[in-house]
Order: C-alpha cells, then sequence, then structure tokens
C-alpha cells in the first residue's frame, strides 16, 4: 500500500489524450446510435486504428512478444476512455481477457507467442470463452471437455465480444485435467442473442468435435483462466469509472443550461446535492480503481483485495451515475434518441461481469478476515 | 561548532538547529515549559513563520524534519490537540492581520500552551449563515463594549483568549459590516456555560458576553473587514481537515471490524453485506485520501479535498449505527449518562452507543454537509448557486 501509486504519470495522460482525440472523432453518440441497430454493432474500423495505429491492444504484452512492454496501469486508462465513450470495440475481450490468459500461458511456446502477437498486433481479435458473469473465483470453468487428441466439445453461453473474435481462448477439460485452447472462430457455431447491452455484445459459443491448439496443461491453465478474470475484474473497474465520468459530466452541462422555473435547474439544492453525493463516489471510485490497476501492474499481494474493493465499489457507482444520468435528464434521458441509454446498458451489465458486486464484498470479507 | 546564525535553511541546517536546542537544554533534565519556550525562541516552534516570532522563515514542508528531531529525541511537545484551535486557527490570523505588539504578546504563549484559545464564531442565529451574526461590538473611546451570545465554543472554559467576529455596521450589507477581534476572555463580561450534548457530556460551551470590553489594538483588520478576517481563519481550519494518513481499518471502520470478529454469534449474512459495504467505502476514501496527499505532494492540490470531510461523516455515521445493530442485545445498555467535561475528543473512544450518537455531529461540525454539498455543487461541478435574495439588503433589515 505505502508504494501504491494512485496518480496518473505523465505518460499515461498523453495515452488518455490520444485514445480521447480518436474516441472524439470515430465515436460520437450519432454514430453509436445509427451502429447499434445496424448489422455491424462493433466498429471493426475504429479497432483497427485502436489496437494497431495506436498499439493498445498489445499495451501489457511484453515487446518481445509484439507488445508495448507497458501494464495492467496503462490498459486501466485505455478502459476508462472506452467506458467515456461506451465504445463498441472488443477491447475487454480480446486485448484484456485472451490476452491476459495468454499470458498466464508459457509465452516460450511457439503456440502461445504466435497467438499473443497476433491480438498484441491487432491482426487478430480474441475472445476468453467463460460466460462473462463468471465469478473470479469460482474454480474453472467446466462447460466444455476436450479429447485426448485435441478435439473440444460444449456449449459456453454469455462470451463477452464473442460476436466478433477470430479465436477463441477456451477453458476446457481433457481425460488428463484442465487446459487452455485456441480454436478458430470459423470452427465453431457462434451464436448472437439479443445482448442487454448494446455496445459490448455477448455470444453463445457452441463446440462439436472443434479442432484446437493446446495452449496450456494442468499445470499452467487453470491460474492462467483465474488470473485472466482477476485482471479483467480489476481493471473492469476503470472502464466503468470512464462511463460514470461521462454520466456526471454529461448531466452537469445539462443542469446548467435547462431551465424550469425561470431559472437554470442545476440551480436548484435538491438536485446539486445529488450531483455532489455523485461527485463523491466517483472520487472514492477513482481511487480505488487506481489502486487494482497499480497492485495488478506490480503484482503486489494486496491485489485480490484491491480488485475485490475495485470491482464491488465501482461497479454500484457507474450503475448509480447511469441511473441519476437517466433521472436527471428527465423526459430526454428516456428517450431512444439520447445516448444515457447505451450507458445505463453497459453499467448494468457490467455490474454482473466477472460476479456481482455482493459477491465480491463476501470475497472481501474473506481477505480481510471479516468472515461469516 | 558553527554558530547558528551561519546554519542553512534546509533540512540539514535545521537539524544542526534543533541540536543546538538540545544541547543546551537537556529534554531529560528541563521543565517542559522552560523547554518549549527555548524551542520558540530558536524559530523552531513553526519554522515557517517569521524569525523573532518562532519560526526562522523557512519552507513550511521542513517542519516535519524538525518535529521529527525533536521526538527522537524524547523532548516535549506543545500538545497540539489540546491548543488546536490556537495553533490552527488563531495564529495564523494573528500572523496575517496582527500588530507587531498583538504578535509579539499572543503568539509564544499561544504556541506553548500556557494561553489556550478559543474561537467565538457561532451564534444561536447563525450557524451555516455565519455571516448573519448578530454579536454587537461599540465603539467607547479607545474600546469597544461587546454585547452578545456565540455557540459552540470548545475550550472556552479553559481559554484565555477568544478569536470573535462581531457586528460594527447594521446599516450595510451582512458581509460588510462586521469587525474581528481578539478577546481577553478573563473578565467579568463574559460567562461561560457548558453545552450538554445528546452524549451526556459537555464538549462546548456557550459564551454569554455582557459589557465585554475589547481595547482597539486588539482589532485584526480593518473596521467592516472582518469577514475577510474570518476566512482566513476558516480556510485555515479546512487546511487541517481531511489531512491525516491513516492505516487501512483506521477509525470508525477498524471498531465496527473488531466487533464483529469479537462476536460471531451475532452475525447474520445481511449484517455482513452492510458491513463490507461500508468497509469498501471506507478503504475507497482512505485511498482517496492518500490520491491527495500525493497530489499535494506534487504541487497540484485536486478538489478532492472539498469531499473528504462529507465522505468520512457519512461513513462514520452509517457505521456507527450498523455496530449498534450488530450488538443487538448490548445495544440496550448505554456507558454512562452522567454530564463530564472531556478536554480531548475521540470520536471512535467509549462504546459504540456513544460512538453512534457522537458521529451524529460529523456531518453538522465544521461546515454541515449540506453546505460542503454547496460547496462542491458549486466550485468543484460549476453549477450555479440558488437565487440569493440577502446580499444586498442592509443587515438590520433581514428577516429573521
Amino acid at each position: 500500500m505505502t508504494n501504491a501509486d494512485l496518480l496518473y504519470s505523465d505518460v499515461e495522460t498523453d495515452l488518455r489524450a490520444s485514445v480521447r482525440d480518436l474516441l472524439t472523432d470515430r465515436c460520437t453518440p450519432e454514430s453509436l446510435l445509427a451502429r447499434v441497430e445496424s448489422d455491424e454493432p462493433y466498429d471493426l474500423g475504429l479497432w483497427r486504428t485502436l489496437a494497431r495505429d495506436l498499439g493498445t491492444a498489445g499495451l501489457a504484452v511484453p515487446e518481445e512478444l509484439g507488445g508495448q512492454g507497458a501494464s495492467a496501469r496503462e490498459v486501466a486508462l485505455v478502459l476508462e476512455e472506452l467506458g467515456r465513450s461506451v465504445a463498441p470495440v472488443p477491447f475487454l475481450g480480446s486485448a484484456v481477457l485472451a490476452t491476459s490468459a495468454l499470458l498466464g500461458c508459457d509465452t516460450a511456446s511457439a503456440e502461445v507467442a504466435g497467438l499473443l502477437r497476433r491480438l498484441a498486433g491487432g491482426e487478430a481479435v480474441g475472445a476468453l470463452a467463460v460466460p462473462l458473469s463468471t465469478m473470479t473465483d469460482t474454480g474453472f470453468p467446466g462447460d466444455v471437455t476436450a479429447t485426448a487428441d485435441g478435439t473440444l466439445d460444449g456449449t459456453v453461453t454469455s462470451v463477452a465480444d464473442g460476436t466478433v473474435a477470430d479465436v477463441f481462448v477456451v477453458p476446457a477439460t481433457s481425460p488428463d485435467g484442465p487446459g487452455l485452447y485456441a480454436v478458430d472462430a470459423a470452427t465453431a457455431d457462434v451464436a448472437a442473442p439479443v445482448s442487454f447491452d448494446l455496445t459490448r455484445r455477448i455470444a453463445d459459443v457452441s463446440l462439436r468435435g472443434a479442432t484446437a491448439t493446446r495452449l496450456a496443461g494442468p499445470d499452467r491453465a487453470p491460474d492462467a483462466v483465474a488470473g485472466a478474470l482477476t485482471t479483467g475484474a480489476g481493471l473492469l473497474a476503470s472502464e466503468q469509472l470512464g462511463l460514470a465520468q461521462w454520466c456526471l459530466d454529461e448531466t452537469v452541462e445539462y443542469l446548467k443550461g435547462r431551465y424550469q422555473f425561470g431559472r437554470p435547474v442545476g440551480s436548484f439544492q435538491a438536485l446539486k446535492h445529488r450531483l455532489a453525493d455523485l461527485w463523491l463516489e466517483l472520487v472514492g471510485a477513482r481511487a480505488a480503481a487506481r489502486y487494482a490497476a497499480d497492485t495488478l501492474a506490480r503484482g503486489d499481494a494486496d491485489a485480490p483485495v484491491a480488485v475485490a474493493l475495485a470491482r464491488s465499489y465501482c461497479a454500484e457507482t457507474a450503475v448509480h451515475a447511469a441511473e441519476e444520468c437517466i433521472q436527471l435528464h428527465g423526459g430526454i434521458g428516456m428517450t431512444w434518441e439520447h445516448p444515457a441509454h447505451l450507458y445505463l446498458k453497459r453499467a448494468k451489465a457490467s455490474q454482473v461481469a466477472f460476479g456481482a458486486p455482493g459477491r465480491h464484498r463476501a470475497a472481501l470479507g474473506e481477505l480481510v478476515n471479516l468472515p461469516a | 561548532m558553527t554558530t547558528t546564525s551561519q546554519k542553512g535553511l534546509d533540512a540539514e541546517g535545521l537539524r544542526a538547529r534543533v541540536a543546538d536546542v538540545l544541547a543546551a537544554h537537556d529534554p531529560a533534565t528541563t521543565d517542559r515549559l522552560e523547554f518549549l519556550r527555548a524551542r520558540y525562541d530558536a524559530g523552531l516552534a513553526w519554522v515557517h513563520f517569521p524569525a523573532g516570532l518562532g519560526g526562522l522563515d523557512a519552507p513550511r514542508e521542513l517542519q516535519s524534519v524538525v518535529d521529527a528531531e525533536f521526538a527522537a529525541a524524547g523532548a516535549p511537545d506543545n500538545n497540539p490537540r489540546r491548543i488546536g484551535i490556537g495553533l490552527g486557527m488563531a495564529a495564523p490570523t494573528i500572523l496575517k492581520f496582527g500588530s507587531e505588539e498583538l504578535k509579539k504578546r499572543l503568539l509564544r504563549p499561544l504556541w506553548t500552551g500556557e494561553e489556550v484559545w478559543c474561537q467565538l464564531f457561532s451564534e444561536p442565529g447563525a450557524g451555516s449563515d455565519l455571516a448573519a451574526l448578530a454579536t454587537r461590538a461599540v465603539r467607547d473611546g479607545e474600546d469597544w463594549i461587546v454585547n452578545g451570545q456565540k455557540v459552540w465554543t470548545s475550550s472556552a472554559h479553559t481559554a484565555q483568549w477568544a478569536i470573535l467576529v462581531t457586528r460594527t455596521d447594521p446599516d450595510v450589507p451582512k458581509h460588510r459590516g462586521m469587525t474581528y477581534f481578539v478577546l481577553d476572555m478573563n473578565q467579568p463580561g463574559v460567562e461561560v456555560r457548558p453545552l450538554r450534548q445528546i452524549t451526556g457530556e459537555a464538549e462546548f460551551n456557550e459564551v454569554f458576553l455582557t459589557d465585554a470590553r475589547i481595547p482597539d489594538a486588539q482589532r485584526l483588520g480593518e473596521v467592516g473587514a472582518g469577514w475577510q478576517v474570518a476566512q482566513t481563519t476558516l480556510m485555515n481550519e479546512r487546511v487541517a481537515i481531511g489531512g491525516n494518513a491513516q492505516p487501512r481499518e483506521g477509525g470508525m471502520v477498524g471498531k465496527v471490524a473488531a466487533t464483529w470478529r469479537d462476536h460471531p454469534e451475532l452475525r447474520t449474512p445481511e449484517l455482513r453485506d452492510r458491513l463490507l459495504a461500508l468497509w469498501a467505502e471506507a478503504e475507497a476514501f482512505r485511498l482517496a485520501g492518500s490520491r491527495l496527499r500525493q497530489q499535494l505532494a506534487l504541487g497540484q492540490p485536486g478538489p478532492e479535498g472539498s469531499g473528504m470531510k462529507l465522505a468520512f461523516a457519512t461513513v462514520a455515521q452509517r457505521l456507527a449505527a450498523l455496530e449498534l445493530e450488530i450488538l443487538d442485545e448490548d445495544a440496550l445498555r448505554y456507558d454512562d449518562w452522567s454530564m463530564r467535561r472531556p478536554e480531548l475528543v475521540d470520536f471512535t473512544g467509549r462504546e459504540a452507543g456513544y460512538r453512534y450518537l457522537r458521529s451524529k455531529g460529523n456531518s453538522i461540525e465544521g461546515g454541515t454537509s449540506e453546505v460542503l454539498r454547496n460547496i462542491i455543487a458549486e466550485r468543484v461541478l460549476g453549477l450555479p448557486s440558488e437565487p440569493r435574495t440577502d446580499k444586498d439588503v442592509a443587515w438590520k433589515d433581514l428577516p429573521r
């Protein structure tokens, strides 16, 4: 804790500025609303620019494996900006979850290194084949079985960013125990159920005798999956922070310009106090999210506490911010044409990602000796 | 051996000055007050103050170096918690607005703790709206004669001196008709009565001023400029709030966590989720405090400071309330309702019932949570203020 750096470095601030510039230009509320009901709900053109030109897909990947050699702190920063614009890009599924799982395998292996290089370079989109709602500590997923010769069978529901994945990183149980496998998306049956979150879709992935490449065996696979879920949970807090910040900023601006009873409605204390409370919640959320990113980046022993704290706290902040945004906008906030609903849908769907806040509070209780 | 005048104002120079004081006044054998006076006279009381007034015009950050050196040598300190109002509020105001004579007379015994200070600002009719205050000061030759009632005054019963804001011109709008004084508490016109609180004890006082006299030489700032002077006092108060680093589970959360660990038989799933939600909130704001200090250390003060007291009050109150629910049957008992006069107040002291009741004050004292929310909304978020009806009206014509 004493070593934790909770601020944003100059390099991080520069990175934020480039990502925000790109998103301000290419991810406007109008373009988002037009896209969500089109045949291409993901903006893969934007993703290519973000992943390849800005190099964000491989931020936490070592340079010798084709990445930027940065850390979870920088990944968190990109997530903040993506949350701020609810950008429809597969960053969480590919650059966070699939990439973290691969980094937990033996990166000296040609299969692992090769796939990491493709994901880090933005040449391929990856997805970790687990339900997005999987709690970080529920043990190795049991949905898929692998034969000894490496073909996979089973169905995994609610895979984040699965509809645009080129390759699935699949936890599967083989005769000799848990393993992690790579499956070409073309060999999987990928269904797209109607997602509650319009800007991050889920996929139901069925594998029937799918040919797979084994990336890790029983020695590494369970930790690789658990590590990816923990990293995802800890960093998702930053996305939730960015989302909440947009909701607060947007609502403040709206209340300054909206006149009723002959004065800006933002001058009424009944509304100001709600926004002051929300701002304060964000102060706490920012500290918690930065602490999670920093402990994950340093492999600090307190990282599990930091992740459980950030996940439970920031998830509630994001939902609260999105709900306040809708309510304080009044009627316009309830319309399809105003983007607030995209934020509410992302916030509410992300609340249960990697386990709902109550589960993380229960996990926190075990970690800090407040037993049931 | 170098002489004091040759020693620089960097950390090394200050350490050498501390060593000189320790050499000349062995803490083990020197009278406490004598030692503190020597420290003050060596300019090591508050190093950022001017030379001759307990300081050396040194950077404020170096104070911690000096404090650490004295503490390591086992030197007595001036018990800063006991004289917080003098150190944190009166001293910076006297330094900025007092005459040379006043500074010489008042600051040394203030710092050593020989003379305790209190603050006479709030009144029954002027709480959040401090500028509405009604205590009148009327000029009488070289003196002012003061009449009125002040309230919520800690330390008034032990104080020698008070900082006091009065109404000197009722015919102008409220912010313009106030004047700020230093008042000698030991005089017949000053009556101090304990103000008993919901906890049973009396930390605070009511102070009744009846023809109390103040020489004009004890005025701080111009006649009519009391509001500006008071801002200096209050700004220094806010610097002190939200400041200190806490370990994890420091403060109220540690008390409730200990109760939880001590009583497995009282645990339920519902109480546990509420406890952990509050534990998480307390930890998030503890980290926010660390973040704020990291920003300050880089010379980039963030707006987070405005929120720390608000967050502290809310979390402390909910934690204290939860502890009583956890305690179940024991929540039916209270340790002691008898009237006491505590010299130091510990928000997390005594038992759970006391902590619950005392925490109710956290969202009222030092700026109510409602006023703090207005400050955040207007100064941080830039939202417009409520329409004001009192700004251009003479104080005497305001409804009350």
